[in-house]
């Protein structure tokens, strides 16, 4: 490509045209003005929200979404900041990001000057890169690196900062050849392809193990590897439980598929990782959330360890055969491996899913039903009937997180988005937004409770403006419900700060935005609010369900406990009395 | 639960703490020693010294780390290290054979003549020098590594200090090992 002279802004806009962006999310202001004045003429989308985070989450869930880097443009100081708890919700889940930020004019740097922040100080532990522009000259190259570091690897967002004044000169500018891209980075070179003594062994172990279980996390959907999953597991028949972030890469329909593991797994899924020989982790890093006590998660196991981050492996948990590799490319090389001799049949297998189906049968997911009241578990069977199991559901942080990861049987991949790792509150409204921009053609619900929806409620406006039709159910019980839940379960059900029942009425509030507000109070309307809501197409709407005040998400491992801890189900009046500690 | 009547522990590791010395190659990129520190810092990790310089390679530094931690963390620390953007080596020598160096300026009251005569002997033992005089201190110049260094601040501590600045550890896997393993550098 041969020179040619542009000013800063243009840039900016040039090389998002050459990385292929076709929508941006952000708000201007002051110090990002120029390029704001170059995205004017942009051949791509560009989506003016209401708050830089609602912003960063929208470009967040479209990255979810589609597999595509998400973009975020803001200004800098109180613009910039705003980017941080969306920031470091990608960096949690691996989601790629670039986000740009206005940065003052470089001879202010440093003065204290108007909207001046340490941007780049301030982000650097929750992105997997940032950079600060010094030189118009390295402005192209930066911007080439920033999405190919977003994308490659294990994935996470990456931010630069552009001073205001580079924006406005006018420089030389071509983009940068990928060869000439590689040359710069040669700190970095993700292993992705797995090192082939290892594959052996962990064939060798899947072979002779006689309790094998599969425990696939978000690495699977970053990777595009569901296809291989599913072969794997129908090639050893070994049953899969996945992670909150791993929903969608094992068709949760299927015989084998355990659910979720973890403090609300399901029970069978908990009891065959808790008694299993061999555990195969592909793409999970052993959360906290997912293993409990370490010393007593899967304590009998050999542990197989998928993953492209070598700190991944053996952080928490020592396994015996890691696997540094793209889960995509190793698990192609580990079916052939098996491929490569017949499996032989053994009893202890056949005995080991007669067993896990026991469990399965003893205590399957299921809540108290009631025609007087709305379970919320209730409603998120009836999003699922509705949408004929199609929908992408993006969920915000909370109870009704849990219940939408657990009642929603989810089948492919980008299906289920929501905060896994840093369980950031107000996240699942926006990312449906930004979802549904990027699958227009899929139904898009945002499942959130009246906690989480309030928090980025702001961004209905942005919702209406651009007519994106994403359905937003509120599963609305006037509490902070799973802060609720656990003083109720550890603090003696002294419920401090959590009530709160004084709050919009968000029918007329979706009304006020130009939205449509519906409502259900008893669960004979659920159905018929659902069928109403999915007629709607233009525009946004949005369903207050108000729901039964005081459900508990169960099972329940309450944290760092074992799983020998689980609680496992209510039974009679009070979930409190009757919450029984096993073991 | 039945299922759930034995209790069943994982074998823990076992908890080793001790000093490592981590080499790390770096681009000499600014904000890279931020990145650095910050991995030690979020962790709550104190580092016991660092030290930063350029190499004969054009744009690459060399940093030199000696941190005191459990082994588990370091090993992530450095897992961490790796990942940086900017990092294009990371070792951790402490179990190779190396050199390490370090180099001390210590500002010694001299009292009288016979502490100066004490001083002086003390500094030609340790081999240092005394680079700068004043009419009642030494100010000694002194290399070598930290178990040298300090037996000679311990010595020279009943005279008086005034003043001391160190380093921090340089350290070098020994050209042999490096032949021997087939690591390069």
């Amino acid at each position: 490509m041969q020179t040619q002279k542009k000013r800063g802004a243009d840039i900016v806009v040039d090389v998002l045209v050459a990385e292929g962006v076709d929508t941006i999310f952000g708000l201007p202001g002051g110090a990002i003005m120029e390029v704001y004045d170059a995205l004017f003429d942009a051949p791509f989308r560009n989506v003016l929200t209401r708050h830089e985070q609602a912003a960063c989450h929208m470009a967040d869930g479209y990255a979810r979404a589609t597999g595509k880097v998400g973009v975020v443009i803001a200004t800098s100081g109180p613009g910039a900041t705003n980017l941080v708890t969306g920031l470091a919700t990608a960096y949690m889940d691996s989601i790629p990001l670039v986000a740009i930020t206005g940065q003052v004019p470089r001879h202010y740097i440093g003065t204290d000057a108007f909207q001046e922040a340490d941007v780049i100080g301030i982000t650097r532990p929750i992105t997997k890169h940032n950079f600060l522009v010094t030189d118009i000259k390295d402005l192209p190259l930066i911007l080439r690196q920033a999405f190919y570091i977003a994308r490659t690897g294990r994935p996470g967002p990456v931010l630069v900062d552009i001073p205001k004044d580079i924006t406005q000169q006018v420089s030389e500018f071509r983009i940068p050849t990928d060869d000439e891209l590689r040359e710069s980075l040669p700190g970095y070179n993700p292993h992705t392809e797995g090192n082939p003594v290892q594959i052996k062994k962990a064939a060798d172990l899947i072979r002779k193990a006689t309790k094998p279980v599969i425990y696939v996390g978000g690495g699977v959907i970053l990777s595009e590897a569901a296809e291989e999953v599913y072969k794997l597991t129908k090639l050893t028949n070994i049953p899969v439980t996945t992670t909150n972030m791993g929903k969608g890469s094992f068709p949760e329909t299927d015989p084998l598929s355990l659910h979720m593991l973890g403090m609300h797994g399901t029970y069978y899924a908990n009891m065959a990782v808790y008694n299993c020989d061999l555990l195969i982790a592909i793409g999970a890093r052993f959360d906290d959330r997912v293993t409990g006590k370490i010393t007593e998660f899967a304590p009998e196991a050999k542990i197989i360890h998928i993953d492209i981050d070598p700190a991944s492996i053996s952080k928490t948990i020592t396994v015996d055969v890691p696997i540094v590799g793209d889960v995509k490319t190793v698990l192609r090389k580990l079916i052939k491996e098996l491929e490569n001799k017949p499996i032989e049949w053994l009893q202890a297998r056949e005995n080991w899913l007669r067993q896990i189906q026991e469990w399965r049968e003893k205590h399957p997911l299921s809540y108290r039903k009631s025609d007087k009241i709305i379970k919320p578990q209730a409603v998120i069977e009836e999003i699922y009937n509705i949408t004929s199991g199609d929908a992408i559901i993006s969920a915000g942080v909370g109870q009704h997180q849990m219940w939408a990861a657990m009642f929603y049987k989810y089948s492919y991949p980008r299906q289920f988005l929501n905060s896994g790792g840093l369980g950031t509150m107000g996240f699942g409204f926006p990312a449906a937004v930004g979802a549904k921009m990027g699958r227009p053609d899929k139904t898009v619900f945002a499942i959130e409770g009246d906690g989480s929806f309030i928090m980025n409620i702001q961004d209905l406006a942005t919702a209406v403006q651009y007519r994106v039709p994403v359905k937003i159910a509120i599963i609305n019980n006037g509490f902070l419900g799973m802060v609720r839940q656990w003083q109720q379960f550890f603090y003696d059900s002294r419920y401090a700060s959590v009530c709160i029942s004084v709050q919009p009425d968000f029918v007329k509030l979706a009304e006020a935005f130009g939205a449509i507000g519906l409502r259900a109070t008893k669960p004979s309307e659920v159905r018929e609010v659902l069928q109403k809501a999915m007629e709607i197409n233009d525009r946004p709407v949005l369903i207050d369900f108000v729901v039964d005040r005081e459900e508990n998400v169960l099972p329940m491992v309450p944290a760092g406990k074992s799983y020998r801890e689980m609680i496992v189900s209510p039974k009679q009046k009070s979930e409190a009395e009757t919450m029984y500690l096993v073991g | 639960m039945q299922e759930f009547k034995v209790v069943k522990t994982r074998p823990e590791p076992e908890k080793k703490v001790g000093k490592h010395i981590i080499t790390v190659k770096v681009q000499h990129n600014f904000g890279v020693l931020a990145r650095i520190t910050g991995l030690f810092a979020g962790r709550g990790y104190n580092i016991e010294s660092l030290t930063v310089g350029r190499t004969h390679e054009p744009n690459i530094a060399r940093i030199t780390i000696v941190v005191d931690g459990e082994e588990r963390v370091v090993e992530q620390i450095i897992k961490q290290l790796r990942k940086l953007i900017e990092t294009l080596k990371v070792r951790d020598i402490t179990e190779l054979p190396h050199i390490e160096r370090e180099l001390a300026l210590i500002k010694i009251h001299t009292e009288n003549d016979r502490a100066r005569d004490e001083i002086m002997r003390l500094v030609n033992i340790f081999r240092g020098k005394v680079v700068d005089v004043s009419q009642d201190s030494y100010t000694v110049e002194i290399t070598g590594d930290d178990e040298k260094i300090e037996a000679f601040i311990d010595l020279i501590k009943p005279f008086g200090v005034k003043e001391m600045a160190r380093t921090g550890t340089l350290a070098m896997v020994r050209e042999s090992a490096v032949a021997k393993e087939g690591v390069l550098d």
